[in-house]
């Protein structure tokens, strides 16, 4: 019965404490919580994408940026006054709005962005991929490419992107202002909600046919093949979702983070998303969540008192958790149960 | 050969593979009528799997033609190849060792192969009435969750060969169904393979001389990717250039 109450009770009382945190925290600690909470989204794509499909992608920055940017940009316009410029192509010396930037803003459009071009953009490179049968190690490796050619392109655009700086200094979304406690209180809870959706929608993902067939396909490929299946799309649709979760996540991100730069989403932010991923547990989403939770404090503690050490130890860890962890705190959790 | 054109399932007509130089087949024919049972043997690089893999889709020839019911299916896709009604189990078991005996056959049984139809769970009516059958068929119905990765190999090798029957194929193709087994695994393999030839068409590559006898089944033989000779065991047995480029060394 306490074995029952522990295992059942905890996600619930786990849920309760989430849900009362804006009560017990200050507003710094909360904003790093739901910043944390915003990474963990994208990690539940990563499960579904990597740990099931067997698919690595160390291009989620590409993703989370495309969600990032795009909320930045509509919070940019919506913030100036009539017929202005951002402030940074008034610096650079643009006289005139890119003709791709003036639709964000509108509000409609750039929600629809960051829900519709992160999934789109995914799904239509994994099916040029995938469909010529590009996998595994090439695989990962043009996803990368593409992480670095977007952080590229943003830093020597500068005048239409806000350069190596990013987007940043925002004042409000659709209205309300960013710095009102309520609206940051209301922000973070809007991020746990899309968190427990995310999670319960990659858990029933995993429970159906298409969870086990994806698994089947990266387990015996040619199997499959030869039984009938036709893996490509099946692999689209798995990297078209985890590329729809890192564009939430890079929406949330930005706004919690009052941010979006290069930096969060080149080559190294975008490993850095999977080795989160890893230490948590790359075959389950409670395990990615918590590992993803965990590893971003651990960075936020490390970094801020050794910022040369991080990057170090965060291949230290990846290291350790590959070679004596595979299953990640997941596997550890899974084994000291059974 | 002797088959009429109304019975034919397969025709392998011309097929060659050329492997830069080297020809795995070349110009190799053969037809195979509805519910017949042929065994394909030779020597070692003889062409049988390669054989397999051009009538999967998994070798393309570089020259002939492949047709199944009449239909060119040479150049096909590899799934459509399986829809039209050819599936092949591979020499080394290519079960899922992952999911249960039963998961194993219902992923296999299932007809409607469309993503977003995969987004349920469970079994249909239909499915689960072969899963059963199957099970019942290959006699590993006591098995059913068991995970496959825990099978034996020959339960392995049985629970493929159930896979490759549960797409409702017309025509099995079976690589070396009897790798690894031992006298008695091997007159089960043979019985079963009996029972599944009386409703399909049956290609099965194999050298053991003992379990082709108890097939009882016309065989081909092959050598250096060309045909040889075709006939009855007893007749393979006796024909001299057979003995000369394959049995002699056996015997």
């Amino acid at each position: 019965m306490v074995e029952l109450m522990r295992r059942r009770g905890l996600p619930w009382l786990l849920l309760l404490a989430a849900l009362a945190a804006p009560f017990l925290m200050s507003g710094y600690d909360l904003n790093l919580l739901a910043r944390f909470m915003a990474m963990a989204i994208l990690s539940l794509g990563l499960v579904l994408l990597w740990g099931h499909g067997g698919i690595l992608s160390l291009g989620q920055g590409l993703f989370f940026g495309l969600g990032g940017y795009a909320i930045a940009m509509h919070m940019k316009l919506a913030d100036l006054p009539g017929g202005s410029l951002p402030d940074f192509m008034v610096w650079t010396g643009r006289t005139a709005l890119p003709g791709w930037w003036a639709p964000f803003a509108s509000p409609a459009f750039a929600l629809l962005a960051v829900l519709l071009l992160p999934a789109l953009a995914g799904a239509l490179f994994a099916w040029s991929m995938v469909r010529r049968r590009i996998g595994g190690t090439y695989f990962a490796i043009i996803t990368q490419a593409l992480a670095l050619a977007f952080a590229t392109f943003l830093i020597s655009r500068q005048e239409v992107t806000g350069g190596f700086n990013g987007l940043t200094g925002f004042q409000s979304l659709f209205g309300w202002q960013l710095a009102d406690q309520k609206v940051g209180r209301g922000l973070y809870w809007l991020t746990l909600a899309l968190l427990c959706l995310g999670f319960i929608g990659i858990r029933a993902l995993l429970a159906s046919r298409f969870g086990t067939l994806l698994g089947a396909m990266r387990d015996g490929e040619n199997r499959m093949r030869f039984l009938g299946y036709d893996p490509a799309p099946y692999r689209m649709v798995a990297f078209g979702i985890a590329a729809f979760l890192a564009g939430l996540s890079g929406a949330l991100f930005t706004l919690h983070a009052g941010v979006i730069s290069p930096a969060m989403v080149g080559v190294v932010p975008s490993i850095e998303m999977v080795i989160l991923v890893a230490v948590g547990g790359r075959m389950s989403p409670a395990g990615a969540i918590f590992g993803t939770i965990a590893v971003c404090y651990a960075r936020d503690f490390i970094s801020s008192s050794f910022p040369d050490l991080w990057l170090y130890l965060l291949g230290a860890l990846f290291i350790a958790v590959v070679t004596l962890l595979p299953g990640g705190l997941a596997g550890l959790v899974r084994q000291r149960r059974a | 050969m002797t088959t009429a054109t109304a019975d034919l399932l397969l025709a392998v007509d011309g097929v060659t593979v050329d492997y830069s130089g080297f020809k795995a087949l070349d110009g190799f024919s053969l037809t195979l009528g509805r519910r017949e049972t042929r065994v394909v043997i030779g020597p070692n690089g003889a062409g049988k799997s390669t054989l397999c893999d051009c009538i999967i889709g998994r070798v393309r020839p570089s020259a002939g033609r492949i047709l199944l019911r009449g239909e060119d299916i040479t150049q096909k896709p590899e799934h459509a190849i399986v829809g039209a009604g050819i599936c092949r189990k591979f020499q080394a078991p290519g079960v899922l060792a992952a999911l249960s005996v039963a998961q194993n056959l219902a992923l296999a049984a299932r007809r409607d192969r469309r993503w977003w139809k995969a987004l349920g769970t469970g079994m249909s009516a239909a499915e689960q009435e072969t899963v059963a059958a199957v099970l019942a068929e290959i006699d590993l119905a006591g098995r059913r969750e068991v995970l496959a990765g825990t099978l034996s190999h020959g339960e392995k090798q049985w629970l493929e060969i159930g896979m490759v029957v549960a797409t409702g194929a017309e025509l099995l193709l079976l690589d070396e169904p009897t790798a690894g087994m031992g006298p008695a695994e091997t007159s089960r393999t043979a019985a079963l393979i009996r029972r599944l030839a009386q409703s399909r068409s049956v290609l099965v590559i194999d050298h053991d001389m003992r379990f082709v006898e108890e097939l009882g089944a016309q065989v081909t033989v092959m050598h250096q990717g060309r045909f040889l000779f075709q006939g009855g065991i007893a007749d393979v047995r006796a024909d001299a250039q057979v003995a000369q480029v394959y049995l002699g060394s056996h015997r």
